[in-house]
């Protein structure tokens, strides 16, 4: 009978000893166990060529060095991995319809089961992750989408922007526009009839309306997304002859609209301001008017500030792919390295590998470097990046791209503070907003 | 007067295009009774070999008028070899099926197509715009037009007119339209219909290829092409009647007058102006606007 109960307590320690290392295991990740990260974007249809490619291939140039631990400037004395542990990408294509990138993201994170997710170009996804990722409480960085409903629409817990949101490109398209032609009397607009373009436009609205008041709207065009065909919509803006085309068409629309009407001369006497125009810099270099405004939706690409990380991220880029890295691919290195940076923080403050919630609370208010500069994740209680954001104007010097009037507005002059609303703080006409003149 | 112009020349150039695309989808529906979904492929199919042609003829240095041939031939023959191998290696099996199974097998051609192309092309944007900056632009009552554009409207009346020439004047067109009118009777009295039917399908896979050769100089020839038109070619072939050229055309101009107005005079329903039109014509002609006469079964 004694000898029962014995081996009866023997085996009830037996269990709670397996069942609490077991747990242990799972929480405390080793340091070889690789950090298996869900990388999402349009790696087919319209939107690969110019956004989901080269965001892939910024992702696989960063995780490379991440796990070669041969980044440099201040991640070169980092070490190999995420926090100890080598990251592993499991890529999943966004280029399907919305209910769809639903079930990929649970397939990714309940069957692969990635420890977080770095994806989505488009608004429309990172509306319909979001509340699956807080669901499902795995860490979910949006590395491109603009939607300002993300954050404003409730507190994330999960959810994180490591690039500034849409509302802001479009604040800082209305400053320079204005610096660049003081005398702006008329705009037009031209922009996908979806929310992207809806926004956008709504917002550089606004803006304008702060900073200029008398300026008039002469036409706006909304045609569906890859519609391909702008005939009628540039004859509308050519009848038009406002000072200036606001669009934030995007990849291969905003292409179709430098083909069709740099030909036409429609912006032969007015200036076209491209939100996104930076795709096309170098591959359509020598149809862009002259006197476009480009943007890059921040500080990626052209705008990015010189520092060794960027240098080395553009050769690296350069020497693996044969071309530049578009901002695409720099927004995609800027999310993967604030994962880096997080977990390098949480492995410091622990001493070991982190777990992945040790990851996300480290990643909350992080300021970490990236090729784009140093990216402060100040809004949304340290959820929401801010960046600075640049523009400038398009001119060929001896047949190479290149950029004059180019103005890099800091994070502090075109991103709402931190507990205020985008539309908010554009109609309080961006009270408190510190801009270098 | 400005306007009115705009509206005309713009909604022309639309429908242009829009009648290119769709005259290939209807033809083929109206001999074979295939709702060609991979039409759309084929336009994709133009849109690459074109843009691919066009950049290699500029790297030789030739005269560059001669992208404009390059152009042209390697469309069509990249679209009638594309249409050849769908008939023969799978339409082939299938004819006489239900229109709604050839709906989804072509649909999944569609489908295989756009993996095909990505693994032929990839999927960086290709661009082939020497040749429509090349014919200059016009002034019209005031509006600037490239010439391109303007040409495209002829090239499509071109089409117009050589497809009915070709039913209403030619023997084999004959032959066609005995096919339209009732396949059994026609196969009674001896004609080849199998033979007409891979012709068929070349030239309508040869016409989608056509109108994506002849987009591609205005656009970024990205990955996603088919499928985005394809949608729009069904617009115009319903509004005009499934199987009309006719139809086709005048679904075409209606559309594409229509789009011109809504984006001149009111942007925010340019979306929905397309499918009002083919809306309001089915509701008083259901089966389209020249809809062909069907023998009654008994």
């Amino acid at each position: 009978m004694s000898l029962s109960i014995k081996a009866t307590r023997f085996c009830k320690h037996m269990v709670v000893s397996l069942t609490l290392s077991t747990i242990c295991v799972a929480v405390n990740a080793a340091s070889d166990d690789p950090l298996k990260l869900g990388l999402v974007s349009f790696y087919s249809g319209g939107a690969s060529g110019p956004v989901g490619i080269p965001s892939r291939n910024g992702a696989d140039v960063i995780i490379k060095a991440i796990n070669e631990g041969t980044l440099p400037g201040s991640y070169s004395n980092s070490g190999k991995g995420a926090g100890g542990r080598p990251v592993a990408p499991v890529y999943s294509d966004e280029a399907v319809d919305s209910a769809a990138r639903v079930t990929e993201y649970r397939n990714l994170v309940q069957r692969q089961g990635v420890d977080a997710v770095i994806g989505y170009a488009s608004s429309g996804s990172c509306l319909a992750i979001t509340p699956v990722a807080e669901e499902l409480k795995t860490l979910t960085l949006l590395y491109y989408c603009g939607s300002t409903r993300i954050f404003e629409e409730g507190a994330r817990k999960y959810v994180f922007r490591t690039m500034a949101s849409q509302d802001v490109e479009n604040i800082a398209a209305a400053r320079y526009i204005t610096s660049l032609n003081p005398k702006l009397k008329s705009i037009s607009g031209m922009n996908q009839n979806y929310a992207w373009g809806q926004d956008s436009w709504r917002d550089f609205k606004e803006s304008l309306d702060q900073i200029k008041p008398a300026v008039s709207v002469k036409t706006k065009q909304f045609p569906k997304i890859f519609a391909g065909q702008y005939g009628a919509e540039l004859t509308a803006l050519a009848r038009s002859g406002a000072d200036v085309v606001h669009s934030s068409f995007w990849g291969g629309d905003m292409e179709a609209l430098i083909l069709q009407g740099a030909p036409r001369g429609v912006f032969d006497d007015q200036t076209l301001l491209l939100t996104t125009g930076g795709t096309a810099f170098y591959s359509l270099a020598d149809q862009i008017p002259e006197g476009t405004v480009i943007g890059a939706r921040g500080q990626g690409d052209m705008f990015a500030p010189e520092s060794e990380l960027n240098t080395w991220f553009r050769n690296a880029y350069k020497k693996a792919y044969g071309e530049n890295p578009t901002f695409p691919a720099y927004y995609m290195a800027q999310s993967v390295l604030a994962l880096k940076a997080a977990a390098d923080k949480a492995a410091k403050a622990k001493g070991g590998a982190p777990a992945m919630d040790e990851v996300r609370a480290a990643m909350k208010g992080i300021e970490y470097a990236s090729p784009a500069g140093t990216i402060k994740m100040a809004r949304a209680n340290g959820h929401q990046a801010i960046t600075g954001v640049g523009y400038g104007t398009f001119t060929l010097v001896d047949g190479k791209p290149s950029l004059k009037n180019v103005r890099r507005y800091s994070a502090e002059c075109v991103n709402p503070p931190a507990g205020t609303s985008s539309s908010d703080w554009i109609k309080s006409g961006f009270l408190g907003a510190q801009c270098k003149q | 007067m400005t306007l009115l112009l705009a509206i005309l020349i713009d909604g022309l150039i639309y429908a242009s295009w829009l009648f290119i695309v769709a005259a290939g989808l209807t033809l083929v529906y109206g001999v074979m009774r295939i709702l060609n979904m991979a039409h759309g492929s084929f336009y994709a199919i133009g849109a690459y070999a074109a843009a691919s042609a066009v950049g290699w003829y500029f790297t030789l240095g030739l005269p560059a008028w001669g992208a404009f041939a390059i152009l042209l031939l390697a469309a069509i023959s990249a679209g009638v070899v594309a249409g050849l191998v769908v008939e023969r290696g799978i339409l082939r099996i299938l004819h006489g099926r239900d229109e709604v199974i050839m709906v989804l097998v072509t649909y999944g051609i569609l489908l295989i197509f756009e993996d095909l192309i990505k693994l032929i092309w990839g999927i960086q944007a290709y661009y082939a715009y020497q040749p429509y900056g090349m014919l200059g632009r016009s002034k019209i009552g005031g509006l600037t037009f490239v010439n391109y554009d303007l040409i495209l409207i002829v090239v499509a009346a071109l089409i117009a007119g050589a497809l009915w020439f070709g039913l209403n004047r030619t023997r084999k067109g004959k032959l066609l339209r005995a096919v339209i009118h009732d396949r059994e009777s026609a196969e009674l009295v001896g004609i080849n219909v199998k033979r007409l039917f891979i012709t068929t399908f070349a030239i309508g896979a040869g016409l989608g290829a056509l109108a994506g050769g002849l987009a591609a100089p205005a656009i970024a020839v990205n990955p996603g092409l088919g499928i985005e038109v394809i949608v729009l070619a069904f617009a115009v072939v319903v509004t005009g009647g499934l199987g009309s050229i006719e139809g086709a055309l005048v679904g075409a101009i209606l559309i594409g007058l229509a789009r011109a107005a809504a984006v001149n005079l009111l942007p925010e329903i340019e979306l929905f102006v397309i499918y009002g039109v083919m809306t309001c014509v089915l509701i008083f002609r259901p089966h389209g606007l020249f809809a062909l006469p069907t023998a009654r079964r008994i």
